[in-house]
């Protein structure tokens, strides 16, 4: 009996300091970024593929509004209620003196600088797929942004989602290195690839999300319940979006519908990033979405 | 301008309980409920003019100012019409079915009246201007487009 007791006591250790190695936070060193020279004009273009506008900047922002970075809109989940923090220039309340490492391992690897895990209703799980060249070019052009003194609000999450640690987790098992969708791309349906699945984070809210809140890669894009909790976010796949890679295209330039209806709601706002990109880089993502595996081959 | 838009405040505020209740049973009636149905119209209307516009502004049909003009000319015609009877209370998407409108459109601090006053303008900018060549009617298209995005934004439902 001793011995069995014993047994599990170890057990249990080995268990927790196994998920204590696990979950602990994975730094980007300062060496490993050395080599990067970020161009704060490249960095633009990152910044409107990237969407960061749409969840940093205040409520209905528009125009140069969009520019400031300093959080504060709330978004309902079945975990509690996230608030995006300040991410404007400011050194007291936004990131203003942040290293280039400390940039990469919020944004790769979903660790703040001082080492807590983010809770992934920010998208480092895409981030995570970008090129590094193209978040140092970011990087310096947030830093050309306005700085707001707005203190960054705290999440509204409840036991045991509040245990930050076990995000350590679910980057075990969710965090992913390959893109969803593979296979022979031409260049433009690759770029579109890299827009829509490192950058633009499309799946977030058009592919459906298992028990702890994960996209569900086997249905990517496959269209998903809105996050607000009214409606339905819509697929992407040809077989379900039959419109026309010109139609996708203009649709994310001036945000009309082939029949001229306004788009609504959260998507207004990635328009009003995506209009900002090369017209080549819209239709590179209408191009990828031509190559998503049709949803009701789905298994 | 400043008339009818106190009309239509007058009437998504406040009146019409009768009109309303009368719609209603009609609705209930016959499935599909009337309100709905004209204001949907009215919206394919506007699409349907806001399209021969866009197919223009994207270049996929040729500029031609006469046509413009008649579609830029609709659009202010729209935003005209009074639109008491289509906006009845009790025609939101959790009162009935077949309709995205969102209970915010009744609810106080609604701003639709607002937005539905900003596409006015927006189409009285655009018919000054739509027969003007292609670059002034594509710029004053967007400030329309603007304003059909607003409402939709926050008071129409996702499908």
């Amino acid at each position: 009996m001793r011995r069995l007791v014993r047994a599990i006591i170890l057990l249990a250790a080995i268990g927790a300091s196994a998920g204590w190695v696990l979950t602990r936070p994975v730094h980007i060193t300062d060496d490993e970024v050395a080599a990067l020279i970020g161009d704060a004009a490249a960095g633009e273009a990152v910044f409107w593929a990237g969407g960061c506008a749409s969840c940093h900047a205040a409520e209905d922002a528009s125009g140069e509004a969009r520019l400031v970075l300093g959080g504060g809109q709330a978004f309902p989940s079945d975990f509690g209620t996230f608030r995006a923090p300040n991410i404007s220039p400011d050194p007291r309340h936004g990131i203003g003196d942040w290293s280039l490492a400390q940039f990469l391992t919020a944004m790769q690897n979903g660790i703040s600088p001082q080492g807590q895990h983010y809770y992934p209703a920010f998208p480092y799980t895409a981030y995570r797929l970008a090129d590094r060249q193209d978040l140092a070019d970011l990087f310096a052009f947030l830093q050309t942004l306005p700085a707001s003194d707005q203190a960054s609000l705290p999440h509204d999450v409840g036991f045991p989602f509040s245990i930050r640690r076990a995000v350590g987790l679910w980057n075990v098992l969710y965090l992913r290195d390959e893109y969803v969708v593979t296979g022979d791309l031409t260049e433009e349906e690759a770029r579109g690839r890299y827009l829509s699945e490192a950058l633009a984070h499309c799946g977030e809210c058009h592919t459906p999300r298992g028990v702890l809140g994960a996209v569900d890669r086997n249905r990517w894009l496959h269209g998903a319940p809105a996050l607000t909790g009214r409606g339905t976010i819509p697929a992407l796949t040809p077989d379900e979006l039959d419109w026309s890679a010109d139609e996708i295209a203009a649709y994310l330039n001036d945000g009309f519908t082939p029949t001229f209806d306004a788009a609504g709601g959260h998507m207004r706002s990635v328009i009003a990033n995506l209009a900002n990109l090369d017209a080549a880089d819209r239709a590179a993502i209408a191009a990828y979405l031509g190559r998503l595996p049709p949803a009701d081959t789905a298994p | 301008m400043s008339l009818p838009k106190s009309l239509i405040a007058a009437t998504l505020m406040g009146g019409l309980a009768l009109s309303s209740l009368a719609l209603t049973a009609h609705a209930e009636s016959h499935g599909q409920n009337p309100a709905v149905t004209a204001r949907q119209g009215q919206f394919q209307i506007m699409a349907l003019n806001i399209g021969v516009l866009g197919q223009m502004a994207r270049g996929n049909t040729d500029y031609d100012a006469e046509t413009a003009q008649a579609a830029a000319n609709n659009l202010l015609t729209m935003s005209q019409i009074d639109q008491r009877f289509h906006w009845v209370p009790g025609t939101d998407n959790e009162s009935i079915e077949g309709t995205r409108a969102l209970p915010a459109i009744w609810e106080e601090g609604s701003q639709v009246i607002a937005i539905w006053g900003r596409f006015g303008e927006g189409a009285a900018a655009l018919a000054e201007v739509a027969g003007d060549g292609l670059d002034p009617m594509r710029t004053a298209l967007g400030p329309v487009g603007a304003a059909c995005g607003d409402c939709h934004d926050d008071y129409r439902a996702e499908e």
